[in-house]
C-alpha cells in the first residue's frame, strides 16, 4: 500500500478512492496511518465479516491461526458494481498502482 | 606452519546470511518483491565465494584452513537457502481459491466498517462524489 500511498493524488484527481480493509483494530491502524504517512482511510473488519462476504478470507494464516484477508483489489464503479479485479496467487505479488489505473482509463477516459 | 586464513568461506556465508535477513528490506519494493531476484543474486554470490573456499580448504589443506568449519558454514548455507526458497516459492503461494469473490460485473457487497478513527464508513460514502472506489484488502500489520 506504500506505492498506493505514493501515488495517491493521481487516484485523487480522477476522483478515485483508496482504501484498506484488514482484520486490524481501529487503533492498530490509526499508528500504522501515522508511522507510514497513509492519507487514505483503513478500514477495520476484526471479525472478518466483510472479509467473508468478499470471500477473501485466509483462514489460520494471521497470528496465533487467527482469520485475516488474503491480498485482494477490487475496483469498484459508482454504481457499486465491480470493474477489476485482483486475486494473487502469491502473498508477495500485490496489485500496484500503475495496474489500477490503467484498468481505470480502459473504464473511460480520464476526465470522464 | 601456520596456515592462512580462508577468507572467501566466511565472506561467502556472510552474503548468504544477508540474503536471507535482507528480504524484510527487499520486500519494501514491487520490483524486489514480486520476484526475490535480490536475494538470489546474494545467495548465488555468496555461493561462490563459499565454494572458492572450499576448494582452497580441500584442495591444498596443507595451506589454507578452513576443512571443518568450512563444511559446517556451507551446511548452514545450504539450509538457509532451502528455508528462503521453502517460504518464498510454497508458502507465500498458498493462498485460498476465493472462487466466491465477487466478479466483475457483479454489484459489490455493501459494509460499513470503523476507519482508523473509529468513524462507521460505508461503501456507500466512500462511492458518493466519487468516480470509483479501490478496495484493497490486506493481511494487517498486527
Amino acid at each position: 500500500m506504500r506505492s498506493f500511498q505514493r501515488r495517491l493524488s493521481e487516484f485523487d484527481a480522477r476522483g478515485i478512492r483508496v482504501v484498506g480493509i484488514s482484520v486490524d483494530p481501529p487503533d492498530i491502524n490509526q499508528r500504522q496511518s501515522q508511522k507510514l504517512g497513509y492519507t487514505f482511510p483503513l478500514l477495520s473488519d476484526p471479525n472478518a465479516k466483510v472479509i467473508r462476504r468478499y470471500d477473501v478470507l485466509h483462514p489460520g494464516a494471521g497470528p496465533k491461526s487467527a482469520d485475516i484477508a488474503r491480498p485482494a483489489e477490487f475496483l469498484i464503479d459508482s454504481n457499486g458494481v465491480v470493474r477489476w479485479v485482483n486475486l494473487t496467487e502469491n502473498i508477495a505479488v500485490r496489485a500496484r498502482p500503475e495496474q489500477v489505473l490503467k484498468a481505470l482509463n480502459q473504464l473511460s477516459p480520464a476526465g470522464q | 606452519m601456520k596456515r592462512r586464513w580462508n577468507w572467501p568461506i566466511w565472506v561467502g556465508f556472510v552474503v548468504i546470511v544477508a540474503g536471507l535477513f535482507s528480504y524484510g528490506f527487499f520486500a519494501r519494493f514491487p520490483t524486489t518483491r514480486d520476484f526475490p531476484w535480490a536475494n538470489l543474486l546474494l545467495f548465488g554470490i555468496g555461493s561462490a565465494f563459499l565454494i572458492v573456499g572450499l576448494f582452497r580448504a580441500f584442495g591444498r589443506p596443507q595451506v589454507y584452513r578452513g576443512k571443518i568449519f568450512g563444511s559446517i558454514l556451507a551446511a548452514i548455507a545450504v539450509l538457509v537457502v532451502a528455508f528462503f526458497s521453502y517460504e518464498i516459492f510454497y508458502v507465500l503461494r498458498q493462498v485460498p481459491a476465493s472462487v466466491g469473490a465477487p466478479r466483475v460485473g457483479q454489484k459489490a457487497p455493501d459494509f460499513i466498517l470503523l476507519d482508523q478513527n473509529g468513524k462507521p464508513v460505508g461503501l456507500g460514502d466512500l462511492l458518493s462524489g466519487s468516480r470509483a472506489v479501490v478496495l484493497i484488502f490486506y493481511r494487517g500489520f498486527w
